[in-house]
């Protein structure tokens, strides 16, 4: 049930209240907070940096405003409808595609203009935002999201979080909705997180409700042979947000896109500790390591640095007794 | 980025808080627990005498405090006079005065002392002696031959004055003593003999307290200072010392009483002993204590606003309980401080009724809430709602209470109504986010927050130390500083990182 103080300093393990007052009291500027607070800032902020993505549609800022997504959403086919300022991803409407006149969303329901109006409308009012205080509605392109990950994924997209310290990427998970987790990728509901090798982007190990998981629970496939295209690019992305928003410790959300490849999906000034736990080790070594290095290294070094220096064996590459068995024919 | 500066301000406050603490226990006597009893002596002084007619002035001593005790409060009661109090070098003396007065006059004087050990009061400064006192003869060599002769057999000013007590006593009594005291009283005398011995001496008057006496006199001491030091004497068996009993009334050599207008005069005491919590003790020190910086306190203020500091008081107490189990234990909690405000309630409802109160409150109040949510409404207007419906649960609750006969059901009202209405909205909104699985989790470490800070708020002792003691605010000060500097894990934390110290 309980564990000592000890054995986690042994692992390397971060509790909130090192997080909160070594890693974002030290390193995270709060007037710079609004600049992840706020999707809508940090997209353009990205755009700006070259970051790439989701491509921005259009924003509706006033009421009068929505009477005008007609035309705004002419020519695209899917897309997503987000508030700037939402948490926790709720009042996120995705449309696939287009049915005649008509919207549908994932799960098959057809939508009338009006529906769709009325979502933005809400967002806009602060239905969805912290606080209740009025909002800006977001629309940007659906991402495709790359097919060879749709085995690890039960609904929903699998986002990557790389938890970036002073511009060096220390740490990696993918999370993995499941019918348990209701679609959503909070581990806390029952999604999974997988840890991710820094150095080759393939999976160390799978954790479901503290538990550790070799296989996805609903689609039963292997976690071992995760390995995450364009992992370069992923973290050249991850590492890059640190010279966009001067925070220095940072969670960044990526998506993969089957077109454009990775994606900055958003960002956490507060990112939470659960990587620990998928990735079975503790945030403070390598920490410790980074805060020893100078600044001003170009992202391309950082990048090499944390390849070199956080590599990791998987423990999922057990290998299976029929697998071994089979001829190599 | 240096520490330093916050572990200088950390031991900067810790000390002065504990100084001020230690500082306010010893000077005043406010004790470390509110169950000590303290011994209030109340002494009643009854001046008789005869008037003639005319003007009359009365004239008396008063005690001060001293070691030993502390004087609380005094009373005068003389229909018909007018008072004043005289304080010249630290000695007190009442002044009465009336401008006709006939027959027999009593006029009262009662004083609150508390026996206090620590107790200081201010030394009268040791008199002058005059050694070319003219003696008459015989008495002159008399006199110095009782003197020479004393002197011979001491070393100090002490032993020399009670070798002389000695000579005057019954057993050693010599010629020259014998012959002394035919002329001289034997205190005014020895008094005199100390002087032209050049010792300073003085004749003091004091009070034997014993409980339930009455109509006792003052007992006249000699008080022999030597240097810096000053001990007493009892003028009859040369004993050295001062018994623990015994209040000094006169200090300063001067006449305890005089009647200036009236003949026969004469003062008699009463008195009593009562054991008093100190608390209360240190409540009635007079108010002119209260007058320095260091004993900054709130027993200045009138009592209607010290109750009300003696709740504010308190907040940090709770405010630490709620710091404590948040940083140290990791408890989730609806509202930061809500469990404070929610405990504060609790104190004036007592905890069964609180918490039974609490979440018919809380529980009707979600299901309200959760219909408003289908009217879609705007986050102020919607809360503005759940607070008149919660001002409706309440008034409803007091009224069916009252009709079934539960009183208790009346101090519902004293919970924060506006607080409440947030913590349900919060949690209504907790509730459709994330489910009523988090909700309880939240609810329930709200409603231990408020009963552990409930049960520290109301613990008799630390409403005591708080109270008394303000010192101890800038010691929670230093704790919270410390708390918040805190990087280590939570308890909570060894549970949830459990699985990752596993294989």
């Amino acid at each position: 049930m309980w564990t000592s103080p000890g054995r986690l300093r042994a692992k390397g393990i971060i509790g909130m209240n090192r997080r909160n007052i070594r890693y974002i009291g030290r390193y995270n500027d709060r007037r710079l907070y609004p600049l992840v607070d706020d999707k809508l800032k940090t997209k353009l902020l990205a755009q700006q940096h070259a970051i790439t993505t989701p491509a921005l549609i259009g924003t509706v800022t006033t009421q009068f405003g929505v009477k005008h997504i007609r035309e705004m959403l002419e020519g695209h086919h899917g897309f997503v409808i987000k508030p700037a300022k939402g948490s926790g991803g709720k009042g996120i409407l995705v449309i696939e595609y287009r049915d005649g006149a008509h919207f549908v969303k994932p799960s098959g329901a057809h939508l009338a203009l009006g529906d769709v109006e009325r979502h933005v409308s809400n967002i806009l009012s602060g239905l969805y935002s912290l606080g209740g205080s009025p909002d800006v509605a977001v629309i940007e392109a659906l991402i495709n999201f790359d097919e060879s990950l749709s085995e690890y994924t039960y609904e929903g997209v699998p986002d990557i979080r790389v938890i970036v310290f002073k511009g060096y990427p220390v740490m990696a998970m993918m999370r993995v909705s499941t019918a348990a987790s209701d679609g959503k990728a909070n581990l806390h509901q029952g999604a999974v997180g997988v840890g991710i090798d820094i150095a080759s982007g393939t999976a160390i190990r799978g954790v479901q409700f503290d538990r550790s998981r070799h296989d996805h629970p609903d689609t039963g496939h292997e976690l071992a042979s995760l390995s995450i295209p364009g992992w370069e690019t992923l973290l050249r992305l991850a590492a890059g947000c640190y010279e966009m928003t001067a925070l220095g410790y940072l969670g960044t959300d990526m998506v993969l896109d089957r077109d454009h490849g990775p994606m900055l999906l958003e960002l956490n000034a507060r990112p939470g500790l659960a990587i620990q736990m998928a990735n079975g080790e503790g945030l403070r070594p390598r920490l410790d390591l980074v805060e020893r290095q100078a600044d001003g290294v170009p992202v391309e070094e950082r990048v090499a640095f944390a390849q070199h220096h956080f590599a990791r064996r998987s423990e999922l590459a057990t290998p299976q007794p029929d697998r071994a068995a089979v001829p190599s024919a | 980025m240096s520490r330093l500066p916050f572990y200088l301000i950390v031991a900067l406050l810790l000390a002065a808080g504990i100084g001020l603490s230690v500082h306010r226990h010893v000077q005043f006597e406010v004790p470390w627990t509110p169950g000590e009893l303290r011994q209030v002596w109340e002494i009643e002084a009854q001046v008789n005498f005869r008037a003639e007619g005319g003007p009359v002035k009365v004239n008396m001593a008063l005690p001060s405090t001293q070691r030993g005790f502390r004087l609380l409060t005094e009373h005068t009661a003389s229909p018909g006079y007018g008072l004043s109090y005289l304080e010249e070098d630290g000695v007190r003396r009442a002044l009465w005065s009336t401008r006709e007065a006939a027959g027999s006059q009593q006029l009262y004087y009662s004083a609150q002392i508390l026996a206090a050990p620590q107790a200081r009061g201010n030394e009268v400064p040791a008199p002058r002696p005059d050694p070319s006192v003219a003696w008459e003869p015989p008495y002159d060599t008399a006199a110095s031959e009782v003197i020479e002769r004393a002197w011979s057999r001491s070393a100090d000013a002490f032993t020399f004055a009670r070798e002389l007590i000695r000579d005057f006593g019954d057993e050693r009594q010599g010629e020259n003593a014998r012959l002394l005291l035919t002329q001289f009283d034997r205190v005014p005398l020895l008094v005199r003999l100390l002087n032209q011995a050049d010792v300073p001496a003085r004749e003091v008057s004091g009070l034997l307290l014993e409980h339930g006496r009455r109509r006792q006199t003052l007992t006249s001491w000699i008080q022999v200072h030597d240097g810096d030091q000053s001990a007493l004497f009892d003028p009859s068996t040369g004993t050295q010392g001062r018994p623990d009993n015994l209040l000094l009334w006169e200090a300063a050599g001067q006449a305890v009483l005089e009647v200036e207008g009236g003949t026969n005069s004469r003062v008699t005491f009463s008195m009593l002993s009562r054991n008093q919590p100190a608390a209360a003790a240190v409540r009635s020190q007079l108010a002119e204590d209260a007058g320095t910086l260091l004993n900054f306190s709130i027993h200045s203020l009138p009592l209607e606003e010290q109750a009300l500091f003696q709740t504010i008081l308190l907040i940090p107490i709770g405010a630490l309980v709620v710091v404590i189990l948040r940083v140290l234990v990791g408890i989730k909690t609806s509202g930061t401080f809500m469990p404070v405000l929610i405990a504060l309630a609790f104190i004036q409802t007592t905890l069964v009724t609180g918490l039974v109160g609490f979440l018919l409150v809380v529980a009707v109040g979600l299901v309200i809430r959760n219909y408003l949510s289908y009217l879609n409404l705007l986050l102020v207007a919607r809360v503005t709602a759940v607070i008149i419906t919660v001002i409706a649960i309440i008034s409803l609750f007091s009224v069916l209470a009252f009709r079934f006969g539960l009183n208790a059901g009346l101090q519902i009202t004293f919970f924060p109504m506006i607080i409440l209405s947030w913590t349900i909205e919060r949690m209504s909104i907790l509730w459709e986010e994330e489910g009523p699985k988090e909700v309880l989790i939240q609810g329930g470490g709200s409603l231990l927050t408020a009963v552990l800070a409930y049960l520290a708020m109301n613990n008799p002792w630390v409403r005591h130390i708080t109270f008394n003691f303000l010192g101890v605010q800038l010691i929670l000060m230093a704790l919270i500083l410390m708390l918040g500097n805190y990087t280590g894990y939570r308890l909570l934390e060894l549970r949830r990182f459990k699985p990752v110290t596993e294989d």
